[in-house]
């Protein structure tokens, strides 16, 4: 059917700000969608709020709105555009959830607009549980049964219908509360009353429990003439029970027999068909390992995180193809973009394993809870292909710069066979490794089985990885024994602990005796149709067909799986470095090993290898491909990394060079620079051992901020303002010894200032300013951001201008660095220097209109920034004031406490934009996920050295109408200054404590700040855990709280009684 | 323990691997299958009589073998070619492994060499002779490729898997004559399923015989190698046209066609694997199906035949399916009964049931 031509213009509305559950997956699909139907000649609208995304480039649509994904600011959009159609079913949860409300709202029927693709009647069909449960019973296909019950009687009636194990929901509890899995009588009493107690309505769904089937997905697309094919069918390593966004994921399924791949393809397509949808979704399934007994799961009407692996794990573009049958374009009239040759209407077949493995937070949440269940935790993956499964999950392994390079851990020699066993009882991040340790201890396969549920085949393949260790071990320096290590994907420094070796040497004794893997394509069709399409992975086999061009090339490294810290705004960076690069005419080569993201999709660059992020991996591709040079300061922290490796072995770093890099990075070697520069930097020491530390501190006075030096991006930095405060430090934290040094500074309260600039080693450009809303302490990316600067005065701007270029010739930047500062009592002080691309390289590039990633590539290519037409220093603001506000995932991080401070703990941003501070704050402020109240109740307790402060906070509550609540300590201050205030007892006292105003509601706001270190301070602690799970806003930073306080004193008219007139006698 | 063994094709390209499977040697034609599950359905087609075939996913044996899943009792593949044997599968309904199965069986096997190479070099050249065999010193491999070159490929195909007495497979419905090329079980199970009272009757089975069983339907079954080569059956269907309705799949299909009087012709790269796209002209829809086949319909023979195209291969635009303007009988190229592979177009052998209904009231009205 050709495509639709009653309609012109088509409003996409994107997925918002990155959170846990809802990632780059949806740039990609997101960007693939708009470029696709902008192909097809409709004009396209983009809504979305977050700014570090390649999608809301100007050049992927017609019109780029950043602006709150809430039905307030996307109705004022629409109405404005008067789009004909709307496609909601390419932003995620977010997108579909703004197209429901819309619907609800009356605003498309008002003004005739049309939804795309899948209808909303599907979407509820397949998102509403009892609508899905019904359609599924009327189809005739199984769901797990499930009742909803209100006493233990009722508990035992529904295990009597339907026997043991069963799952235990407690109704209207956050998180999960309360619930668990039931085998036995004592289990189900124990369970339920507990969850009837916990559910304020008394009452518990109940499930039968199919934990431990295998979990199947399949990637189903249909069209609008009702073709539907399967692009995809995966196979979860973990098994039923965890969620598949945490699972260790492999493609195609390696355990089901055609029938049993049939029977459930069957059943994919039959619900794609009865749902009607037009486009992409999503099916999991639940398959009983001794039988053809399957349940569904879930049904996700839209693209997904699956969706976007299943695209990159086949090379079908899901995304770009479901936008096209939104339009009407059906699937058996459209080309295979892979091949070129064939049609759409097809069904991917591999000739390689795929494997995910999914990133989690934990190393930066060290309190968070590391089990994994129903509620996903992990903030991105990985993904690997080889020839051979063990190929497969070791490459991903490696991928996920944990420092893990096989299947061990670090002391896994020490500890208890209790600790492993639990470990692999218990699933959580780390499974995949202690299975490694239990076989190598010898526990058996059936053991490991009994204990994870996990698939005999898999685990027999991960005993294998580890029964080969030895055989490695046994034959030093074995060419065959070698090749096959290789072919299992054994890294070369797995292969050199074993033979007492580096990996330098094991790679060159491999390379010249001709040990090195070749590089297959990824073609949709297992190599029965020619196919041009550049992207491959490695793999130690005979027939290489990557080819060198005649072209010079150069490579980008990319930023690998997305975690906090490093988010997708560096693959932001990467994608316009790889454009920059072509455009200035070589050959751009990526290497990366992120599915979500847009750098990976294969129609960006000229050469895709989706390989490793290490020196071995990426050594290889240099081999081959024999480029001008590696751009590493696009990938972030990744790419940093391994600039020194690879110009050891010859490599040629371009831009920034690699001893510059560590100058900047080397805190000796940068406090040297700051000297001859000129430029100061707050005070501090190194100390090597606790006595040394205090001593320290009192000479340059407290507080201060001690970190580890040996740590990067802020693990285990603290602010500490007491003696005692360092000496727990000293004790829990961080062992100092002479190698392990310990870094004092002083702290200095003040304004922090963050700039990114362009360097061409002679010029330098500063696209812009930007000044924290939060006081230094606060880490970079969890404040809020603002541009331009409010607070500076002309000399300070131009202080800042003049160090930042300074800093730039002075360290010998070309391409990007990243400054921050501190303005403490009018003098500016340089905290830290980046000499790569930032978080805040999207933010400012869309702001000033300045491609900052595409003028530092073209600088590292050698053409100045005047040649490229830009000027020098600071560039001219553009009008408006913008604002960056941080988006955290707390809700689903159990356990992690949500105060600020110099470790980051956001995953993502949005953007605000308007005519004033107080507008653009508002703006970015709903886009994060907050809720403005204007009248309600606040609830405060701060630390003592907070008080005198919080009072001017408070009155300014109190004239907008807010009542103040506050424990006895905070009450009692506010009291004496003046302000009425109602005491709210402690936690653990007789009466309504501060937790219950919290569960129930009574205050709209929650202000605490941290008394000490992070360690005590239980009920702080609770208090801002209560507040997360009852979604009220918690500020743990005074200044996040008085910029929330001016955007409502700037929504309210202030209520005053007139004052009355002195009556003159 | 661990043998080599090689893969030698006519073209001189030589893959060196570990053997498994019968120890003996063999030569074959070498196609690649691109389904990446059915290994046991696909090794176990009489279609693939005679064939060295090349797996193109790298994992095979995951799932062991059953008892459930063959598609016909005795195995006549002359050889297996995989990336990756995995001798410890992992599934319910296992009973043996791969291996297991090839030794007992006689066929030989080869691993650990370089598939998506040999698949390319196959899809450059076509179809090539092939030829495993033990490594050892003895061996010449520019002798053997002489004789692979020389070799002539076997003709009697069909023969080799046909039945060689007919049998029933009884049912309550319509009676079904279906004659064996060297038939699927997948064909048998469609009938049965929908009750069809089945006779299945050697290839060799005179038109006369075929009529003394009262058949409501003939289906003419799928098969391996040229069409051209299986004698008496262009002739036998020739005479059965109009007298029962028919159903022809694959080898079926081109015989039918041939005795429509239209030609078949060898393709340069044949069909193997289960994710064919082959549009119906009639409803317009496009289905998934399973193929094997190295020899199709030549479109330009069809005119005057009697026969219109009902399929078409959506990527290469080959002759997928035909039916006749006449009389009641049709024919598709791919599989409809799956095993292994999608199902999608299971619903023409409803039509081909219904066919009968039909085909039955007319005549009995007739009468």
């Amino acid at each position: 059917m050709p495509k639709r031509q009653d309609i012109e213009t088509i409003l996409v509305i994107g997925s918002g700000p990155i959170v846990i559950g809802q990632a780059a997956e949806f740039d990609y699909a997101g960007t693939q969608a708009c470029l696709s139907l902008k192909e097809e000649g409709y004009r396209v609208i983009l809504i979305n709020s977050n700014p570090a995304t390649i999608m809301t480039d100007t050049e992927i649509a017609d019109k780029v709105y950043i602006e709150p994904l809430t039905l307030d600011f996307v109705s004022r959009i629409i109405r404005k555009e008067r789009p004909d159609a709307l496609l909601p079913t390419l932003g995620g949860q977010t997108g579909l959830n703004m197209a429901i409300e819309l619907h609800e709202s009356g605003i498309l029927d008002e003004l005739g607009i049309e939804i795309l693709g899948t209808k909303l009647h599907a979407i509820h069909q397949a998102e509403d549980r009892d609508l899905f449960r019904t359609l599924m019973n009327e189809m005739g296909e199984p769901v797990p049964e499930s009742d909803i019950i209100h006493n233990l009687e009722e508990a035992h009636a529904f295990v009597a219908k339907i026997g043991y194990p069963v799952i235990v929901r407690p109704a209207f509890t956050m998180g999960g509360t309360g619930g668990g899995i039931c085998h036995t009588d004592k289990e189900l009493e124990e369970i339920v009353t507990g969850g009837l107690k916990y559910s304020p309505v008394t009452q518990c769904l109940l499930e039968k429990s199919i934990a431990g089937f295998k979990e199947i997905e399949y990637e189903v697309m249909r069209d609008s003439a009702d073709n539907a094919i399967v692009v995809c069918n995966m196979e979860n390593v973990d098994a039923v029970g965890i969620h598949t966004g945490d699972s260790i994921v492999a493609a195609p399924c390696q355990t089901l027999s055609d029938r049993e791949n049939q029977m459930l393809r069957n059943v994919s397509l039959r619900i794609i068909r009865e749902l009607k949808i037009e486009g992409g979704c999503n099916v999991q399934l639940a398959l009983d390992p001794h039988s053809f007994n399957y349940y569904i799961i879930e049904v996700n009407p839209r693209v997904s995180r699956s969706s976007a692996l299943a695209s990159k794990a086949t090379g079908y573009p899901i995304a770009k193809l479901a936008a096209k049958i939104a339009v009407g374009l059906t699937l058996d009239e459209m080309m295979n973009p892979v091949t070129g040759t064939t049609y759409a209407c097809f069904e991917p077949t591999l000739d390689y394993i795929v494997t995910k493995i999914p990133r989690w937070p934990f190393d930066k949440f060290e309190s968070a809870k590391r089990n994994l269940g129903t509620q996903m935790k992990a903030t991105g993956e990985v993904m690997a292909m080889g020839r051979t499964f063990e190929e497969s999950i070791l490459k991903a392994v490696r991928s996920l710069e944990t420092g893990q390079f096989g299947l061990s851990l670090k002391n896994g020699s020490e500890m208890t066979d209790e600790w492993i066993e639990k470990r692999i009882r218990r699933a959580g991040d780390e499974r995949l490794f202690f299975i490694g340790e239990a076989f190598r201890r010898g526990v058996s396969v059936e053991t490991v089985n009994d204990w994870s549920q996990i698939d005999v085949f898999f685990l027999r393949k991960l005993q294998k990885i580890v029964q080969f260790e030895q055989v490695l071990q046994a034959n030093p320096f074995d060419f065959a024994t070698l090749r096959k290590a290789k072919r299992m994907g054994f890294a070369d420094i797995t292969v050199a602990k074993l033979w007492n070796s580096d990996e330098r040497t094991i790679y060159d004794w491999r390379k010249e005796r001709g040990l090195i893997p070749v590089y297959k394509k990824v073609d949709t069709c297992a190599g029965e149709y020619e196919s041009d399409t550049p992207y491959f992975y490695g793999t130690y086999e005979d027939e290489n067909e990557s080819v060198k061009s005649a072209k010079k090339s150069v490579v980008v490294l990319g930023s690998g799986p997305i975690r906090i810290g490093q988010g997708v705004e560096f693959d932001y960076a990467t994608v316009h470095s790889v454009w920059a690069i072509q455009e200035a005419g070589y050959e751009a080569i990526i290497v990366n090993n992120n599915p979500e993201t847009v750098s990976t999709d294969f129609s960006i660059s000229d050469k895709l290898y989706f390989e490793p992020l290490t020196i071995e991996d990426v050594m290889h591709i240099i081999d081959l491909e024999q480029p001008e040079g590696v751009i590493v300061q696009f990938g972030g922290q990744t790419a940093i990394n391994l600039a020194a490796g690879l110009e050891a072995r010859g490599v040629k770093i371009l831009g920034t060079s690699l001893e510059d890099i560590d100058r900047a990075e080397n805190r000796n070697k940068f406090e040297s620079a700051l000297r001859d520069i000129g430029i100061p930097q707050p005070l501090g020491k190194t100390a090597v051992s606790v006595p040394e530390a205090v001593v320290i501190a009192n000479e340059i006075g407290y507080p201060v901020l001690v970190r580890p030096s040996y740590v990067l991006g802020g693990r285990a930095m603290e602010i500490v303002y007491l003696e005692e405060e360092l000496l727990h430090y000293m004790e829990h934290a961080v062992e100092a010894s002479p190698d392990h040094p310990i870094l004092v500074d002083r702290y200095l309260t003040g304004t922090e200032i963050e700039v990114d600039a362009i360097c061409d080693g002679e010029n330098v450009l500063i696209p812009g300013i930007m000044e924290h809303i939060e006081r230094a302490g606060v880490h970079s990316g969890d404040s809020i951001a603002v541009y331009p600067p409010q607070n500076l005065s002309e000399s300070q701007m131009s202080t800042i201008v003049d160090y930042t270029t300074r800093l730039a010739k002075g360290l010998g930047i070309i391409g990007l660095l990243n400054i921050q500062y501190v303005i403490s009592e009018g003098q500016v002080y340089v905290i830290e220097v980046n000499p790569r691309s930032s978080r805040t390289v999207p933010f400012l590039s869309k702001i000033t209109n300045i491609p900052m990633a595409n003028i530092a590539t073209k600088a590292i290519l050698g053409q100045s920034i005047t040649e490229q037409g830009y000027g020098t220093g600071l560039a001219i603001a553009p009008a408006g004031v913008y604002v960056k506000v941080p988006v955290f995932s707390f809700a689903k991080l159990r356990r992690v406490d949500i105060t600020l401070g110099p470790e980051m703990k956001s995953t993502g941003e949005v953007m605000g934009k308007d005519t004033t501070l107080e507008k653009a704050l508002y703006k970015g402020l709903v886009a994060a996920g907050m809720e403005i109240k204007e009248y309600g109740s606040v609830l405060m307790t701060v630390a003592d050295k907070d008080k005198e402060e919080m009072v001017g906070i408070a009155q300014r509550f109190t004239n907008i109408g807010y009542h103040i609540l506050a424990t006895e300590g905070t009450a009692r201050v506010l009291k004496e200054a003046g302000i009425p205030v109602k005491l709210v007892d402690k936690i653990g006292s007789e009466g309504p404590t501060l937790l219950d105003v919290i569960q129930k509601g009574e205050a709209q706001v929650v202000i605490n700040t941290l008394t000490k270190g992070k360690q005590p301070e239980r009920d702080g602690f609770r208090i801002r855990r209560d507040s997360v799970e009852n979604g009220i806003p918690c500020f743990t930073s005074l200044d996040t709280a008085d910029a929330m306080l001016r955007v409502i004193e700037s929504m309210t008219f202030q209520t005053e009684e007139m004052s009355k007139q002195e009556v003159r006698v | 323990m661990m043998k080599k063994r090689m893969l030698i094709l006519e073209d001189g390209t030589i893959f060196e691997g570990i053997a498994f499977g019968s120890d003996t040697a063999s030569i074959g034609e070498t196609v690649f299958t691109t389904g990446m599950t059915g290994y046991q359905e696909t090794i176990s087609n009489p279609s693939g009589c005679g064939q060295i075939i090349v797996m193109t996913y790298p994992l095979i044996g995951n799932y062991g073998i059953n008892r459930d899943d063959y598609e016909s009792i005795e195995l006549t593949a002359s050889g297996i070619v995989v990336r990756e044997l995995s001798d410890e599968p992992s599934n319910f309904r296992s009973g043996m492994t791969l291996c297991e199965l090839l030794t007992l069986k006689g066929i030989p096997g080869i691993q650990e060499i370089d598939t998506r190479k040999l698949t390319r070099v196959l899809r450059e050249k076509g179809p090539l002779k092939g030829m495993l065999t033990a490594v050892n010193e003895e061996v010449d491999s520019q002798e053997k490729i002489a004789q692979l070159q020389s070799y002539i490929l076997p003709t009697d195909l069909v023969a080799r898997v046909s039945t060689k007495k007919p049998y029933p497979s009884p049912g309550r419905g319509e009676r079904v004559v279906l004659i064996d090329y060297g038939m699927k079980h997948g064909i048998l199970r469609e009938l049965n399923k929908r009750d069809c009272d089945v006779i299945v009757v050697p290839y060799t089975t005179s038109t006369k015989e075929i009529l003394a069983l009262f058949p409501d339907g003939i289906v003419l079954s799928s098969g391996p190698g040229n069409p051209e080569d299986v004698e008496g059956a262009v002739e036998t269907i020739k005479e059965l046209v109009g007298k029962a309705p028919i159903f022809g799949i694959g080898l079926g299909h081109q015989l039918f066609a041939l005795a429509c009087g239209a030609r078949t012709l060898k393709l340069k790269n044949g069909h193997y694997g289960g994710n064919y796209p082959v549009k119906d002209l009639t409803s317009g829809r496009t289905e998934l199906t399973v193929q094997c086949h190295g020899y199709a319909v030549d479109e330009a023979s069809i005119e005057g035949t009697g026969l219109e195209v009902t399929h078409k291969a959506l990527n290469d635009g080959i002759v997928e399916g035909v039916r006749s303007t006449v009389y009641d009988a049709f024919s598709v190229q791919f599989h409809p009964e799956g095993s292994p592979g999608p199902e999608d177009s299971n619903h023409l052998f409803d039509r081909f049931t219904d066919l009968m209904k039909t085909s039955n009231r007319e005549e009995n009205i007739n009468a």
